[in-house]
């Protein structure tokens, strides 16, 4: 039975490069993906491709890609990414240039679009906000990009068209992986439970390193060896819809039942209804298996229609936050740290601040389980203390007092402070609406080198 | 006994939504976990940090729940005032749980 060999190159978007080079250059690969793109990423690009058209692809595109089309030379094989991010035609253009300038010849590349719907995005004003329970309109002018989340149809029409690098903007995840599973096996797109399978291929590859050991490691409970050497995962899959995760011999690393479920489970909701544009995945059954070393097999997942919409994430611009943290150190040091942040309270109320939020972290202490629990894991006074104030404010202006104040605990709070950091940032973030699909439109556009 | 004794997890996020995955070392351990870790348990163990609802999910074939915290991210990964924004750290707060002792019984099958 012909079974396909899909390796991961990359789990976010600053993702390391080693071992996906390692992967295509020893894994006897049919595909790699590169998944590089977060819910928040492609607004930022936005941003960048406004300020420069010929920019908002992924930050280390050509750093990646050097290195990619060095190994085509030797080694053969399909590469798709979602590194186009808010502009997929000018990276793909950037990368016929490298090759060109590479001499890496006989490629065609793509780029799938049709996600970017900001042009339209008035049409919905009254669609529901999914985190806010609002309407749209309450973004009025702050909305700076629409993105949808299409699934593997451009990729499927590119790979059908020949194309060897496909680079896309916001597809769903796992569409990276259904994409060459779908034309490869001639599955139809109204083959729901093959989708279904596909998908938890998908989602298995999309963290890369996440189901080969990384974020795993738990010493003395969890062990994995040779972590710092990982190997990014490879999925092999068959004409039926078997699975098998497994990594390259040689690599550090494990994949075991243990990692693939807690893999299979991340970032999930309910395991029966994984939402994706091609399908609805059902998880809730699936079982694992170890065949060997490094090698297990998923069973159980089946798919049904989707839901007829496209997500569509809208990046829009939110808020400022200002922070700034200092250190104590020393017996006192909680203490001295306490009475530093009531002091910036009243201080930051004597500025006249205005924040919508204002939080006091002792970082070592509470800053990560408040301290209910973090009282019931603790041991006895910590040796140090970082103090960190951070507040959500409408403007900059009212952002910079947060660190400024906290600065100036140096020479007016308590003793001993050290190390004092300021910052301020914009932030940018994400609203989500349902548009029915056929509002959204997938385009393909080729070039060969 | 704590459930990072018997159990493993991993922590995901989407908007204010956290998700911890509890999956069983062993299956014969997995009644027990069900019993201990309820959506009322982990609600209130969460109370400085979850605000909104908390629905438990099965997946029994490998032995693991989901958790699905509502309103627990600081209003948000982006505008979260959190140092650990996307909660990526509360899976390690829920292992601390102290599931109190089992019964003998419990023990020996």
């Amino acid at each position: 039975m012909k079974t396909i060999r899909i390796g991961s190159g990359a789990g976010y978007g600053g993702d390391r490069i080693e071992p996906a080079i390692e992967l295509m250059e020893r894994g006897n690969l049919d595909y790699i993906i590169f998944e590089c793109l977060a819910e928040r990423t492609i607004a930022l690009a936005q941003l960048e491709k406004l300020k420069n058209p010929d920019k908002g692809y992924n930050d280390l595109f050509e750093y990646r890609m050097e290195r990619i089309l060095k190994v085509l030379k030797q080694h053969k094989m399909k590469v798709i990414t979602n590194m186009g991010a808010a502009n997929p035609l000018a990276a793909m253009k950037k990368a016929a240039e490298m090759a060109e300038a590479l001499g890496v010849h006989g490629l065609k590349l793509a780029a799938v679009t049709g996600d970017d719907i900001f042009d339209r995005i008035d049409d919905f004003m009254d669609a529901k906000v999914i985190e806010t329970g609002e309407p749209l309109r309450e973004l009025e002018g702050r909305k700076i990009s629409a993105n949808a989340y299409i699934g593997a149809e451009g990729i499927v029409r590119a790979l059908k068209n020949g194309a060897d690098i496909i680079i896309t903007g916001r597809v769903a995840d796992p569409a990276l992986v259904v994409g060459p599973l779908v034309y490869e096996f001639g599955y139809s797109f109204e083959d729901y439970d093959m989708l279904g399978k596909a998908t938890m291929a998908g989602h298995l590859l999309e963290c890369a390193g996440q189901v080969t050991g990384g974020y795993f490691c738990d010493p003395g409970y969890k062990d994995v060896d040779a972590l710092w050497n990982l190997g990014f995962p490879i999925a092999e899959f068959s004409q039926d819809g078997s699975l098998t995760i497994t990594k390259l011999e040689g690599t550090g690393g494990l994949v075991s039942e243990q990692t693939c479920k807690e893999q299979i489970i991340y970032e999930l909701q309910d395991p029966s209804s994984y939402f994706t544009p091609d399908c609805t995945a059902d998880f809730s059954q699936v079982s694992v298996c170890q065949e060997g070393k490094d090698r297990v097999s998923i069973h159980g997942v089946t798919g049904r229609k989707h839901n007829g919409m496209y997500k569509v994430s809208i990046g829009y611009k939110d808020c400022f936050i200002g922070e700034g943290q200092i250190s104590y150190g020393g017996t006192t040091a909680l203490a001295r740290a306490r009475l530093a942040g009531e002091i910036i309270r009243r201080r930051l109320d004597m500025a006249g601040c205005e924040y919508e939020e204002l939080r006091i972290d002792e970082m070592g202490v509470n800053s990560l389980y408040r301290d209910g629990i973090s009282a019931s894991v603790a041991g006895g006074p910590p040796a140090e203390v970082r103090l960190r104030v951070a507040a959500r404010t409408k403007d900059a202006e009212n952002a910079r007092m947060i660190g400024n104040e906290v600065e100036a605990l140096y020479t007016n709070g308590p003793a001993g402070g050290g190390g004092a950091v300021k910052s301020v940032r914009e932030i940018i973030s994400i609203a989500s609406i349902l548009v029915p699909r056929e509002r959204v439109h997938v385009c393909v556009d080729y070039l060969e080198v | 006994m704590k459930l990072r004794e018997i159990a493993h997890s991993r922590t995901g996020d989407k908007g204010n939504i956290s998700v911890i995955s509890v999956i069983a070392y062993r299956p014969e351990d997995f009644d027990f976990i069900k019993e201990r870790v309820t959506e009322e348990a982990v609600a209130g163990y969460f109370k400085e940090i979850v605000h909104g609802k908390v629905t438990r999910y099965e997946l029994p074939n490998i032995y693991a729940l989901n958790f699905v915290m509502e309103d627990a991210l600081g209003g948000g990964v982006t505008r979260s005032l959190a140092v650990d924004m996307h909660g990526k750290t509360l899976g390690f707060a829920l292992l601390e749980m102290e599931l109190g002792e089992r019964q003998m019984q419990e023990q020996l099958s």
